[in-house]
């Protein structure tokens, strides 16, 4: 048998992805667990994730990080091509839509506290869309609009200041492990 | 970790954010969950117009028919046919009507009551 002559030799930035989204999946399976009164209304943790990558290495790896969290989560779940993965996947991409835009706010005033919330925004809005198109064709879907978004405000301000804290600890141990040259 | 460590993670714009996401809650819910409610009750007897009321307060109205009188009871918010002589008592039987458009039909007695607002689900009925 001969050697294959194609080697992919994975990247630095390669092995950072993958342990993020393996963070960013485990945070969907567990919150799959979690009970919830409304079809919909979820905290979102994997989201965590999301604005760290976001914060630390930018808009490409987190758009890598967040859809391998969709595809490798719903796959987990037995979800894969199902309606709720159409669903996550299309709050997904309009979320990091507007993340992309976020990130560009001043950061003097723009934490990520407002990236949270801004892309919990997105994500309700793209999947209502996408249920009204879909697979509710009826106004009727928006009569829970109120629910949802007050569930974004919540677990939006939650879910960023989660981030926003360990970005803090993150930067923080980073500092201990590199100490100044003298 | 203290509340106060954690409110120095917000910054000024995360607060404007937070109150924009608010005001949209407080917008959908005016928009999407007052629609349905009343503002007034158009009472109808042999087809036509009886009473127009509004619901601000309580109060009874007799409406007579040829079975006799069908007593509808109004309260803030919302009405019903209280008593009807009709022989299956269906308008009786529907109970409090408390959306826009909900209708409480007496066909023996040729009464009818009506709910009117913005949002109603019909324009009209026929029968």
């Amino acid at each position: 048998m001969t050697r294959s002559t194609i080697e992919l030799v994975p990247s630095v930035e390669d092995h950072r992805i993958a342990r993020h989204a393996a963070a960013a999946i485990v945070l969907t399976v567990a919150e799959a667990a979690i009970p919830l009164p409304l079809p919909g209304v979820k905290p979102g943790l994997a989201n965590i994730v999301t604005l760290i990558v976001l914060a630390r290495w930018g808009w490409r790896e987190a758009v890598w990080v967040a859809l391998l969290r969709v595809f490798a989560g719903s796959l987990l779940l037995g979800q894969f091509l199902a309606p709720g993965f159409f669903l996550s996947l299309s709050g997904a991409i309009a979320s990091l839509v507007v993340l992309g835009l976020a990130v560009h706010l001043p950061r003097r005033w723009f934490g990520p506290v407002s990236h949270s919330i801004l892309a919990a925004f997105a994500h309700i809005g793209a999947q209502l869309v996408v249920a009204r198109l879909w697979l509710v064709p009826h106004d009727g879907v928006f009569y829970l609009t109120p629910v949802f978004s007050a569930a974004a405000v919540v677990f939006g301000l939650v879910n960023g200041l989660v981030a926003a804290r360990l970005l803090v600890e993150l930067a923080a141990a980073e500092r201990a492990a590199t100490p100044p040259r003298a | 970790m203290t509340l106060g460590a954690w409110l120095h993670l917000i910054r000024p714009g995360d607060v404007l954010v937070a109150l924009a996401g608010l005001a949209v809650c407080v917008q959908t819910v005016l928009l999407l969950w007052q629609g349905g409610a009343p503002d007034g009750v158009v009472v109808r007897a042999g087809g036509k117009v009886f009473a127009e009321l509004d619901l601000s307060r309580r109060r009874i109205v007799e409406v007579p028919g040829p079975l006799g009188l069908t007593r509808i009871e109004i309260e803030p918010g919302r009405a019903r046919v209280a008593a009807d002589p009709g022989p299956r008592q269906y308008c009786v039987r529907q109970g409090w009507l408390s959306r826009a458009g909900a209708v409480a039909i007496c066909a023996p007695n040729q009464v009818s009551l009506t709910l009117t607002g913005r949002g109603a689900d019909y324009d009209a009925l026929n029968y």
